[in-house]
Parts: C-alpha cells; structure tokens; sequence
C-alpha cells in the first residue's frame, strides 16, 4: 500500500538523514521503525507526508505518487495520513472537542471551519472516537487540562478522525509513563486491526516494539539494517542498529531523549516548508 | 580562558587574559572620557543666569497654578470624552490594519520574502514617527478636527501591534502547526487552528497595552490641532491661564489612572 523507493534526505546544512530506503508496508501491517537518536526516524516518517521534503526517490501511497504533489493535491493526500506526535502536538487553548475536530480540517472550507459549523456525520463521528478512546468526559476540558496519556488519546482521535489508510506514529510512548504507554501502544494497535489500517510508529522502546507490532525496521544513520519479525531481533542485531551494549543485562534500552531527533534545522524553518507545501491558497 | 601553569606546576585559572584585561581598562577610560566631556560641553551652552533663579520661577509657576479653577472642569468634560474615543477609536483602526500586516511580516508566516521585507517596511515607517507628527501631517490634509487624531493614532499602533504581534508569530511551537498541515488543512485554516489559538493572550495583551499608551499619545493631539483635550491646554498655556491649565493637568492624569486600571484589569481576564 505505502512503497518507498530509494528515498533519501539531505538537509540544506549538508547533513544526510536518510540514505536509499527501501520500504513496502502492506495493507493493516503495523511497523516499528527504531534505531537511536538522529537515525533519521522523525525524518523519515514525515517524507511520507511531506512535513519533510525527500530529496530523492519516489513514494507512493496506493496508486498516488507523493513526492510530486502540490498545494490541493498534496492536502488532499495528506488526510488519508494521520500522524500522532511525541508531544501530542495538540492546540493547547482550543477544546478537546476542537482539537478532534481539526482531523477533518482536508475536508471542510475555511469559513465552516472558522465559525467551527463542521458537518454532522463529522460531529458524530467525533463523539463516537472520543468515546472509543476513553474521554467522553472532558469533551469540553481545554487541551492543556488534560495529563500526558489523555492529551495522547486526543491526538489519536485526531488523527482517526481524518479517516486515513495509514497512521504516521511519532514516538508516541516518549514522554509517558510505562503503563500509560503500553496502553496507549495497545490503543493503536487495536484500532488498527478495527479499521485494516498500516502504521509507521517510530519508537524507542524495543520492549514495546516488540511486543506490539508485526514488523519491525531498524534505522541506523539513515539506512535500513533491519527488517524481520519482532522475534527474529535478537542482542547481535541491537548492538548492529544502535551499537555495542550488554543488551541481556539491560532488558530496556535506556532512552536518549535529550538527544535531538533532528539536524541543525530552526523550528520556524519546518513549519514554513510544512506550510508552503500545503498552500493552495 | 587563559590557563597557566605555576612554578609548582599547580594550573591557574583566570577569567581573561592580561591583554584583556587592559584592554577592558582602557574601554572604561574612553567611556568614562567621553562622559566627562560631554558634560563640559552641555555645561558650557547652558546660560546658568536663568538655571539659577530656576527654583524660584517654579515656585512663582505652582502659585500661579493654585488653586486650580475648578469651574473650568465643565468645559473639559466633551475634550476629555472626545480625546478617549481617538485613543479607542485610533487602537481598534490600528489593530485591524497591524493583525494581517504582522502575519506577513512573521518568518514562519509570511508567503513570500518579498512580502516579508514590504511588511517589515510598513510595521517601521509607521514606527519612524511620533502620532504627534502624524497628527500634524494629517491635520494639514484632512483639516482640524478628531478624525486627524483617530488617524494619527491609528498610523501609529499599526507599527507598534505589528511588530510585537509578529514576535510572538515568531516564537509559537512548530509542532501544533506541523500537525494541523499534517491532516492536509489550507494555509488559512493552518493559521486559523495552529497560529491563532497560540497568539491570542499575547494579540490581546499588546492590544490593551497600546491602548492605554494612546489615551495617553491622545491628550497631547490637540497641540497641533487634532482635537481632543489638548486643544484646551495649548489656548490656556498661550493665554497664561495657569489655573486651568492644572485642571487639565489633573483630569489628564486621572484619566491615565482609570485606564491602567481598566487595561490592568482586562489583561488579567484574558490571559
């Protein structure tokens, strides 16, 4: 369904983040990219959807080339993509019911979304999502009300509610608890199965990738050097992916998150390329 | 950092080096120079004849200003009235004109350089001059009267709103933004949901505070013709009505006090 071929990214300061990747995800597959720190993770999944502009190779979703597209085009691909973040990256002073209701932001005009008169089947299916991942009750609770496992659910909905064939997973477990995570991990993986979706979820957590997904890649300075089963990864290919550890004394990897995901490249300069690229108007 | 060693072969640290260091020292002699010797200037073109007798002219000044003429407050009632709606007026025109400039000036927001440069162009000129200049320009085009002042006001605020509205652009989080492009929203509606929500204190903050910084601009239009209180206080000074003039003196400051009071007061609301 989602094919990368010989995709690779290099940053305008001259960083290579990723390197000829190859990648075939099939329908309802759920993939967890690791690899340490500055592998090319983040990069990587936002290619897909463009947040990140590849600088070689082609990707297609379905029958969709995606390297390609431009202003309607691009917006129109981007909500059958739903991607949830390591920060929730909600809007923290509009509502949970807002902040779901901006999943269908591809779908409705500007001023129906300006006076928030979104459609009906919209509405209720957003009632429908925040009842399925648990918080019926804070509807009306601003975003930055909520604790770190809720505001998660929340970008889930979000995510669900663009309707999308695949699901773009950023870390989602990084700045959670273990419980809280392996709930949430849970919740994707459910969810899912519910609707035949494929997912990317870029994570940390070996334990968890393995205990969640189908498929997992492993990602090191930008290229694949794993691709198998969650039980085909044992410690020879961990210390390949992330380098020499006692993996068997240490279960868990130990999280670097201090450790920026991304090259050299201001915050304003993402958000502008993220922008530009989904300007029609 | 200099690092040297000692005869015991112990290692010295020292903030800077000695060249540095004297280098430091002769920077605070120029400095303290050049302060000694503007001072001799000034004090060579001041007449201290009239700087001498200053105490006892202001003296004669605060008699003749009491007591004030507290009569003259009813003809200030419709001045003071007219000078809060350019203040008001003048903010609401300004804002509206600075809220789509600054989205255009704001790296992370603008559609183009170019745009970017005309934007930052406006937001300066219009920072350049003093509402009082304005006011004597538009009064020259438009004739006396409070729309010069509501103009004047106006011109002003754009630059002051526009910049500070455009710092906070500059500085929201990127990825609330990232996630509203990512569900495949238009360029407006990514403003709308990710830029918006993340500026309103801050729009509304500034928005309030030049407001009260216009009541005060707004009492001094009147010197040069664009209405308000002002236009009182220039025909008591020229006609030495010294008691009137502290009339408008009070009521001028009781004014500014009852609004840093209301902008107080909304500024905590909303934020």
């Amino acid at each position: 369904m989602l094919t990368l071929s010989g995709v690779g990214k290099r940053y305008p300061t001259g960083d290579r983040a990723l390197t000829d990747i190859e990648l075939t995800l099939p329908k309802g597959q759920v993939m967890a990219l690791i690899g340490p720190s500055g592998a090319g993770k983040s990069t990587l999944i936002r290619c897909v959807n463009r947040l990140v502009e590849p600088t070689q190779g082609s990707i297609r979703l379905e029958d969709t080339e995606l390297t390609t597209l431009s202003g309607h085009k691009l917006r129109h691909a981007r909500r059958s993509m739903g991607m949830i973040f390591q920060e929730y990256a909600l809007v923290d002073r509009l509502t949970v019911m807002e902040n779901v209701l901006s999943g269908q932001l591809g779908y409705v005009g500007f001023w129906r979304s300006f006076l928030r008169r979104y459609p009906q089947e919209a509405v209720v299916e957003a009632f429908r999502l925040l009842e399925r991942v648990g918080l019926t009750h804070a509807i009306d609770k601003r975003a930055d009300a909520l604790s770190g496992g809720q505001r998660q659910r929340v970008g889930i909905a979000r995510a669900l509610l663009q309707s999308p064939k695949l699901l773009l997973v950023d870390e989602p477990t990084a700045s959670l608890d273990p419980k809280t995570s392996r709930q949430i991990m849970r919740l994707i993986r459910e969810l899912c199965a519910e609707r035949e979706l494929a997912a990317i979820i870029n994570i940390h957590d070996v334990a968890l990738a393995q205990q969640f997904a189908d498929r997992i890649v492993g990602l090191r300075a930008g290229e694949i050097v794993f691709d198998g089963l969650p039980s085909e990864l044992d410690s020879e290919m961990l210390t390949t992916i992330y380098g020499e550890e006692e993996w068997d004394t240490t279960p868990e990897p130990i999280d670097d998150e201090a450790a920026n995901e991304e090259p050299v490249s201001p915050p304003y300069a993402r958000v502008m390329s993220a922008i530009e690229a989904g300007a029609a108007r | 950092m200099p690092v040297s060693t000692t005869p015991q072969g112990q290692p010295i640290w020292q903030r800077r080096t000695t060249r540095a260091q004297w280098l430091q020292y002769l920077a605070w002699l120029a400095g303290v120079s050049l302060f000694l010797l503007c001072w001799k200037v000034i004090s060579d073109n001041t007449m201290w004849v009239f700087v001498e007798d200053a105490g006892r002219q202001g003296a004669d000044l605060i008699s003749r200003m009491t007591p004030p003429k507290w009569g003259y407050a009813n003809v200030l009632w419709k001045p003071m009235w007219d000078t809060i709606n350019i203040a008001t007026l003048g903010t609401a025109l300004g804002i509206i004109m600075a809220f789509p400039v600054a989205f255009l000036a704001a790296r992370n927001t603008t559609p183009h350089p170019l745009i970017r440069s005309a934007a930052l162009m406006v937001i300066v000129s219009s920072r350049s001059i003093n509402s009082l200049i304005w006011a004597m320009l538009l009064v020259t085009i438009l004739g006396p009267g409070v729309l010069a002042g509501i103009i004047a006001i106006a011109l002003r605020s754009i630059g002051f709103v526009g910049k500070l509205l455009y710092e906070a652009i500059e500085e929201i989080h990127p990825t609330p933004v990232e996630a509203i492009s990512a569900t495949g929203a238009s360029r407006m509606q990514v403003m709308n949901y990710g830029v918006l929500p993340q500026v309103m204190p801050a729009f509304a903050g500034i928005s309030v505070y030049r407001w009260d910084i216009n009541i005060r601009e707004s009492t001094v239009l009147g010197l040069v013709g664009a209405g308000g209180i002002g236009l009182q206080l220039n025909a008591s000074i020229n006609s030495l009505a010294w008691d009137q003039v502290s009339v408008i003196f009070i009521m001028i400051f009781a004014t500014v006090l009852v609004s840093e009071w209301v902008s107080a007061r909304v500024r905590h609301a909303i934020i």
